[in-house]
């Protein structure tokens, strides 16, 4: 591994801790490997030889396979280790788990963690680099960029972008590193949700605060909705999921008022009928598997970047030998 | 016990007024006499203190100990030595120990262990509710007859007013104050650092200032109710503080304490999630950081406490959420004080060593603070112009964990006095803790 000296640093833990020249690298490293995606061979040998476990103590499908196919389309070799049946449900801290796997010459871990900071804990205690797959309610910085990057290829732009993220913000890694990505680049960010899911603060952080889904849809070029966790309810957070349906679920009524064009995103998995509305999520407007394709890209460009590979542009792809 | 003669240093009565050059003659661990020029025929030893300043110990109203049940964080002994190597002479240990100090054989085993540890004076808080639980009273009159010098929960607030009237009300046959850690609980529970924008930067469960501002008021307003004596732990809040300001002005029988991290770091220090800065109440935003300062100089909070609560090194070595709060503070509480709050200009010396001596013992109502002849000789020396770094590798105590790790201080503990016998010194055996 390059020792740290790499456009990325030796971490990727979030986005604010990038610069907007570091963003915009990821996301123009990503334009080559999604055409990697549409090869009849998925695979360039550029992390071959590399090592990365993929250590999730927090249930994913997702991400977690988007992490793996992005390792191994980049021919890296990978472990995944998740929290039942392996050392972590035994008890062993997170400092050991972290130690064991380094004592075993790895080049980087993918984390996902119930806790946020853990992702910058394990960076802080091995050599190896560490991606932040998610850590507690702090960040989740390649779910944002994958946002960014559909917003990017749809607009052309990000830049003076009017993006309202809208749901659960103070649960959210996923609102959190949106309002970092996209202030860098520009855009303006608003959040739309119950007061009681509005983090304490949250303008501090760049982001304004609308005060219903249709104002935002008045607003917005774009809206990202976020998954209502049915935990909520039960803390009492809102009464009931059919009252939140009706007064921040996105419904193809809401739609049908805005006048132009209104991009729908999730970050999934969704809770169809609660905060988006099947013929949403599956309308003309949404962008959704759009997301998911992306995601694998812009996880093999942090990848590739974070083992020291350089910055690239879309034409870089076709320089690489296909195996 | 040996006699004694300090020549020549500032001595600090506090309750005499302004500092004074002077001699201090210890004679059977009292205090003979304090005056310039002081003719002795035969003293045992002689001290020069000239540069140096002579006041009464400290006396730290809320310290963990840990012993029993915790010895891997701390013991009654090591955590003596530490309260001695940072000048306090009186530490009163909270109950919430494995088991917790709720029946007198176990407020007996501390104060056994503590007169063995050969530091400051060990005097336990015992617990208000059996295994502080909020649920039941301790037996007030069995505890304090076994040497108790206060009841509290120790970290708990007590849910329950009206078993919190009770205590207020029965405690005053005893003639001990109640400690309470003044929280509404439910408001606060799962609270990780202070709720505002620094939670919400770091994704961190918030807990809200309101929670100890409702606490406060309605622990105030059962002590005014019940006529009782109330000392209010911790205190972090500007409204908090406002809460204890109204209180005194009408005449309510309260006290409160601040410790030395929310009298000077505020929650944007979190940004790393440093469990050293882990604490209960949390750290919290500039203007409440103010107001506490504020209180401390004029009266409204009448002490320092160190809330030292050694943690293991694994516990603090994990992810913020996972690490319990606390920190360790005996041992740096003077001089990290002294250097932001007295060099800072925020108060005097004086004000500083009152709040760290005369206030909790007036709070708690037991000796210290005071210099005149016939008082215990409870001494603690200070070179008020030695500069050193704070290296917790040098600690007594066994915990490490503090937010003032590598801070450069001015201003030294060098020798500390119990009884007129040294228990703890700069350079002599044990050996100095203080490096530069």
């Amino acid at each position: 591994m390059s020792g740290g000296k790499t456009v990325l640093g030796k971490d990727l833990t979030g986005l604010d801790a990038l610069s907007t020249d570091q963003i915009r690298a990821i996301l123009d490293t990503a334009e080559p490997m999604k055409q990697i995606a549409r090869r009849r061979v998925k695979k360039v040998p550029v992390l071959r030889g590399k090592t990365i476990v993929n250590l999730f103590f927090e249930a994913s499908t997702r991400t977690r396979i988007s992490f793996e196919f992005a390792e191994k389309r980049l021919s890296a070799d990978t472990v995944n280790i998740g929290s039942v049946g392996s050392s972590v449900s035994k008890g062993e801290t997170l400092v050991d788990t972290a130690r064991n796997l380094e004592a075993m010459s790895i080049d980087m871990v993918v984390i996902r963690h119930w806790s946020a900071g853990a992702a910058a804990f394990l960076a802080a205690r091995i050599p190896s680099s560490v991606v932040n797959a998610g850590d507690g309610a702090h960040e989740h910085p390649t779910q944002a960029l994958l946002d960014i990057l559909t917003l990017r290829d749809h607009f052309g732009r990000i830049d003076g972008l009017k993006v309202c993220i809208v749901g659960d913000v103070l649960h959210s890694r996923v609102a959190r590193s949106n309002i970092h990505g996209l202030t860098k680049l520009g855009a303006e960010v608003a959040v739309c949700g119950p007061r009681t899911l509005l983090p304490a603060g949250i303008e501090e952080l760049g982001a304004r605060v609308v005060n219903g889904l249709e104002e935002a849809i008045e607003w917005a070029d774009a809206l990202n909705v976020l998954r209502l966790q049915l935990e909520r309810m039960q803390d009492g957070y809102v009464p009931s999921l059919r009252e939140y349906n009706r007064v921040f679920g996105v419904t193809s009524a809401h739609l049908q008022r805005a006048d132009r064009e209104l991009l729908i995103m999730h970050p999934g998995p969704l809770n169809r009928g609660v905060e988006i509305d099947s013929d949403v999520a599956d309308g003309p407007h949404s962008v959704i598997l759009r997301q998911v394709t992306n995601g694998v890209a812009v996880r093999m460009a942090v990848l590739y970047l974070l083992a020291g590979g350089e910055a690239l542009l879309a034409e870089a792809a076709s320089e690489w030998s296909q195996e | 016990m040996s006699d004694l003669l300090l020549r020549g240093g500032t001595v600090v009565d506090l309750g005499i007024g302004a500092p004074r050059v002077a001699d201090l003659l210890v004679r059977g661990g009292l205090i003979e006499a304090v005056a310039s020029g002081l003719e002795v025929e035969s003293v045992g030893e002689e001290i020069d203190a000239s540069g140096l300043v002579v006041a009464p110990g400290f006396v730290d109203p809320h310290a963990h100990l840990c012993e029993p049940g915790w010895e891997h964080r701390e013991t009654i002994r090591s955590g003596a030595q530490a309260a001695a190597a940072g000048g306090f002479t009186t530490v009163c240990c909270m109950p919430d120990t494995d088991p917790v100090v709720d029946d007198p054989a176990t407020v007996g085993y501390v104060v056994a262990e503590g007169s063995r540890a050969g530091g400051a004076r060990v005097l336990p808080v015992a617990a208000l509710s059996v295994g502080r639980k909020g649920e039941q009273l301790t037996e007030f009159g069995e505890l304090v007859a076994a040497g108790a010098v206060a009841v509290g929960d120790a970290g708990r607030s007590v849910a329950s007013s009206t078993l919190m009237r009770l205590a207020l009300e029965y405690a005053q046959s005893f003639g001990v104050p109640l400690l309470t850690h003044s929280e509404d609980a439910e408001l606060a529970r799962g609270g990780q650092v202070h709720e505002g924008v620094v939670s919400t930067l770091l994704g961190l469960r918030g807990l809200p200032a309101v929670a100890e501002e409702i606490g406060v008021l309605r622990d105030i307003a059962l002590a005014r109710a019940a006529a009782g004596r109330l000392h209010i732990q911790r205190v972090s809040t500007a409204a908090a503080v406002a809460a204890i300001r109204r209180g005194l002005e009408r005449g309510v029988r309260i006290t409160a304490e601040a410790t030395p991290h929310h009298l000077l770091l505020t929650d944007d220090l979190l940004g790393d999630y440093g469990t050293e800065y882990k604490v209960s109440p949390p750290l919290r935003p500039a203007a409440d950081v103010e107001a506490v300062q504020g209180a401390l100089a004029d009266g409204t909070i009448a002490c320092v406490a160190t809330d030292h609560a050694p943690r293991h090194y694994d516990e603090k070595e994990q992810a913020f959420d996972d690490a319990p709060h606390g920190v360790v503070g005996l041992e740096t509480a003077f001089a990290v004080l002294h250097t932001h709050l007295v060099r800072g200009g925020a108060m005097n010396l004086p004000t500083l060593l009152k709040r760290m001596s005369l206030g909790p013992a007036r709070a708690l109502g037991i000796e210290g603070g005071e210099l005149e002849r016939g008082r215990r000789a409870d001494l603690v020396l200070i070179d008020p112009a030695a500069e050193w770094v704070v290296d917790p590798a040098q600690f007594l105590s066994k915990g490490r964990s503090t937010p003032f790790a590598g801070m450069r201080v001015t201003g030294r503990v060098v020798r500390t006095l119990v009884g007129g016998e040294t228990v703890w010194s700069v350079g002599e055996d044990p050996p100095a803790r203080v490096s530069r």
